[in-house]
């Protein structure tokens, strides 16, 4: 391995892959370096998938800023990626005339970054909106820009688009070192030349698959972001995981809410959500327990338990026996609270994506454009002609009208035979998951970009089929087919008779 | 759109039978849609024996039992179509199914059989605390992958539920070479069948811990351990018995679902108890000329009886072809039968009602009771005049029990407006 480049971003979360999808515009040698075996594997994979509508971060802070331009960038996204994004809306409840002033405030700060739409309703007019509300609920701030969208959704459509404009993608490559580079020590003279005035003698990154060479880096590497900043930096950051737990529920004929429901933060805590997913699951979560790991991704029952008395608080009748899955994320919660971005202190051509947790998610394609484009500037960069904003997804066999579908099997037998039959995704979906740009190498891979094994049943009645196709498509015997990546086969104990 | 008299929904032992009862009593053109690559259904991956005692008076695997009703349905010429999944049934019948080789196809029937079957309950439903490793399954696809693709899941093992298959999976992976090394229910009694207790567990020294579960599973990639806890009564874990087992893989078998996204999509009438669509005596759901028989309706420990339903099911659809399919507002009206309630002890009952006509026959209901009860009975009443009285030394969840009421004892009911089930005078366990 090896190699020498004009950019290297160190993580391929969703910051990392909006930054990879930005700078591909431009005529820069970007290479993405990624620790686990696919994008959207960390912090990014659990999460509210909140489009928040920016009412939450103090004024004047990249929070705010960056949460504000991304709400507004998505819908445009959305559509030139073809990801699943819905503006839903969402309601901060509130239980008492005592907890006005929290949601006016909310209120306030949303004017004053620049949220549109903002306005405190009665308790009977948010339970007009979503008749589900308790009875207890007495008024709540209406934010109507904000929404929801699928994380991997849309991480791995800014990670593809990007690749396909010429980003390098290089996966189960953990960097264990970030040097930078003397003048003198450049190998290549060209890089050196390019460099000066900007990153000096760049950057070397040494990885546990070999060494590189940069002009700049990215550092997008969520909760290790501190390690890599602070290995150049002269003004260190420090990063603590905060873990959050959600309950996923069952799609139902008739949701529950339809809009995303927040507790105003009060006599109860911060209390936790409750919102429809795009697939038209019900998410609630999270909650907010500070730990030391940064690998400890565990449910606690204690926790699960907190979700659901939080939970019943805001909202009536939670169709709780309908639980389909529990799991925990880790947000990179950084000392300031608020998201460190630019050029780090002491390190010239290091670009900082730091302490991206609420609402990372939402701000990363305004991170995104806005790293891209301080970089850009630094390397002198130009816009390339033949940068293509457009990616197609995988066709939705299940969702087509059924003269479509009925054309699209015709075409192409295999979208006719089913193997996930809870989200009804076809062996054509799963085999194109695996086949496309950036594709799948796992079973995880496979349920983020296709919903396979997401359903009701949890992979019960797919996991053989998903096996088979993954094991046919990537030329590997079943036993080394992998949940997700190295450590986690599936099959243990070598194979039957 | 192409007509069919019947359209069955599943080709597993219910729909196979159903169809095959139907052709006997007169139906004309016959379509099973089944989406696995065969039909035979679950059987074919239960290749233990034990099957078809009652049937057929042997013992068959799995595979056997469904075998007899699968060259039975080919000489029979009733049409099968594999690889194909239903995907909407209409409440005209009409039935809209993707595959390979036909794309997407709609079929109307006059009668439509419902033979879906069921799922398994999944993780998730259990909130079991921990990481999400690989390396758990539910006992079903374990045994799909081990007895049909001829793959090992593991090295060692625990079993959180001691439902049928967990018990039969317990004996399965020890003969692959898979250490067992206990299996732990959440309840004091066992989910599955006496028989299968002494075959799977005992016969092999697999320990059974009753009132145990799962309170945390290790392992962030693979999983690497498990720890289990004694429960209180509330099946709350008790402080202080946790105990970690150390191994490779966790089967579920917490439990089965039946796979109704079908008939909700329909909107026929369920209910809360089985998961399945409320039938009348005929196996017939409320809305005309469309019937459900075996996992489906409600989950059984014993083929047999699923053939057994799903032969009266067949018959029902083509009598209902023969005599009613041009007058639908009369089966509409069939609301005004009688409930059959489940008293005391019982969880539910299978069929739900009997419809006000009545065929002049015997109905066989089959139901379960909500606990272990011992040296009772089972009573059937309307009003104060108790129609049936049976001892039972033992009566269990675990096992489905069933009885038998005359054309004369369910007049009775119809006349006075009620039928009561219920068990009496037993020491609770």
């Amino acid at each position: 391995m090896g190699g020498k480049y004009d950019v290297v971003i160190i993580g391929g979360g969703v910051t990392g892959a909006a930054i990879a999808r930005e700078l591909s515009r431009y005529d820069l040698k970007t290479c993405l370096l990624e620790r686990e075996e696919d994008v959207c594997s960390g912090t990014s994979k659990a999460n509210s998938a909140i489009v928040h509508a920016g009412y939450d971060a103090k004024p004047g802070t990249n929070k705010a800023r960056m949460n504000v331009e991304g709400n507004r960038m998505m819908e445009e996204l959305s559509r030139e990626l073809d990801f699943e994004f819905q503006r839903n809306g969402s309601l901060v409840v509130c239980f008492g005339p005592e907890e006005l002033p929290a949601l006016e405030r909310l209120l306030e700060q949303g004017k004053q970054n620049g949220v549109e739409g903002l306005s405190i309703i009665s308790g009977e007019e948010a339970r007009k909106m979503e008749p589900n509300l308790r009875e207890e609920v007495y008024a709540a701030l209406h934010a109507p820009s904000g929404g929801i969208v699928c994380p991997f959704g849309l991480t791995i459509a800014l990670a593809e688009n990007a690749c396909d404009n010429g980003v390098e993608f290089r996966f189960n490559t953990e960097v264990t070192e970030v040097k930078r580079l003397e003048d003198k020590e450049t190998e290549d003279k060209e890089t050196a030349d390019k460099g000066a005035g900007t990153a000096g003698g760049g950057y070397r990154i040494r990885t546990l698959r070999g060494d590189l060479e940069t002009r700049f880096v990215v550092n997008a590497a969520g909760l290790y972001a501190d390690v890599f900043h602070n290995m150049v930096s002269s003004k260190p950051i420090s990063i603590s995981p905060r873990r959050g737990s959600y309950w996923l529920l069952d799609k139902e004929s008739a949701p529950c809410v339809n809009h995303t429901v927040f507790q105003v933060p009060g006599r109860f805590g911060k209390g936790v959500l409750v919102t429809p997913t795009v697939h038209g699951n019900l998410l609630l979560g999270p909650t907010a327990v500070d730990i030391d790991d940064k690998e400890d991704t565990r449910t606690t029952a204690g926790e699960l338990e907190d979700i659901r008395k939080k939970a019943s608080r805001s909202v009536r009748d939670i169709p709780f026996s309908r639980v389909i899955t529990s799991f925990a994320g880790l947000r990179a919660r950084e000392e300031g609270d608020d998201f460190v971005l630019g050029k780090a202190p002491g390190a010239p051509g290091f670009f900082d994506a730091a302490g991206i947790d609420s609402p990372g998610l939402t701000a990363a394609p305004a991170i995104g454009r806005f790293l891209a484009g301080q970089i850009a500037r630094a390397a002198g960069a130009k816009e390339k002609a033949d940068f293509n904003p457009y990616r197609k997804g995988i066709v939705k066999a299940a969702a087509l009208p059924l003269q479509d579908r009925a054309k699209l099997i015709q075409k192409d037998p295999a979208y006719g035979t089913i193997v996930c039959r809870c989200e009804q995704i076809s062996e054509g979906e799963i085999r194109d998951a695996v086949t496309r740009t950036l594709g799948a190498k796992s079973m995880d891979g496979i349920k983020r970009r296709v919903r396979a094994g997401m359903g009701r049943c949890q992979a019960g009645f797919c996991t053989p089929g998903v096996m088979e196709i993954l094991a046919r498509k990537l030329g590997l015997p079943p036993e080394e087919i992998c949940k997700n990546g190295d450590g986690s086969r599936l099959l243990e104990g070598g194979m039957g008779q | 759109m192409k007509e069919y008299e019947i359209v069955v929904i599943g080709g597993g032992p219910a729909g196979l039978a159903a169809a095959l009862e139907a052709r006997e009593n007169g139906a004309g053109e016959i379509l099973i849609l089944e989406r696995d690559v065969r039909t035979g259904g679950i059987l074919n991956q239960c290749i233990h024996n034990g099957f078809g005692l009652h049937t057929f008076q042997e013992e068959l695997t799995g595979p056997e039992y469904a075998d007899r009703f699968v060259q039975q349905v080919r000489k029979a010429g009733i049409e099968t179509r594999c690889g194909s999944m239903v995907i909407r049934v209409g409440r005209d019948r009409t039935v809209t199914y993707v595959n390979r080789e036909e794309g997407l196809t709609q079929v109307r029937a006059k009668a439509v059989i419902l033979a879906m079957g069921c799922r398994e309950r999944p993780r998730g439903a259990l909130n079991i605390p921990g990481y999400r490793p690989a390396g758990i399954y539910s006992a079903g696809t374990a045994q799909r992958l081990v007895n049909l693709e001829g793959v090992c899941v593991g090295k060692k093992a625990v079993i959180l539920g001691s439902g049928d298959i967990g018990l039969i999976m317990a004996r399965r992976l020890t003969l692959e070479g898979t250490k067992v090394l206990a299996v732990a229910e959440v309840m004091p009694y066992s989910g599955g069948l006496k028989r299968n207790i002494v075959q799977c567990l005992d016969d092999f020294g697999i320990p059974l811990l009753l009132n145990h579960t799962v309170v945390e599973i290790l392992g962030k990639k693979r999983v690497e351990g498990v720890v289990l806890a004694r429960v209180d009564e509330n099946r709350k874990p008790v402080p202080g018995t946790q105990r970690l087992l150390e191994c490779d893989t966790l089967l579920l078998s917490v439990g089965l679902l039946p796979e109704n996204e079908l008939t909700r999509e329909l909107g026929a009438d369920m209910d809360r108890a089985t998961g399945g669509p409320c039938v009348n005596q005929r196996m017939e759901t409320r809305i005309p000329g469309i019937f459900a028989c075996g996992n489906v309706l409600h989950v059984h420990d014993l083929v047999d009886y699923v053939s057994q339903e799903a032969a009266l099911a067949g018959k029902e659809a083509a009598l209902w072809i023969r005599e009613e399919s041009g007058r639908e507002t009369k089966a509409d009206c069939r609301g005004e039968g009688i409930f059959l309630q489940a008293g005391r002890g019982i969880r539910y009952t299978v069929p739900q009602r009997l419809d006000s006509a009545g065929n002049g026959g015997n109905v066989t209901v089959r139901f379960r009771v909500d606990g272990v009860y011992q040296d009772s009975s089972i009573a059937v009443y309307s009003k104060d005049c108790c129609l049936v009285r049976k001892k039972k030394r033992v009566l269990s969840p675990g096992e489905m029990e069933q009885l038998v009421l005359t054309a004369q004892q369910q007049d009775l009911c119809r006349r006075q407006g009620e039928i009561r089930i219920c068990v009496e005078t037993g020491r609770e366990q």
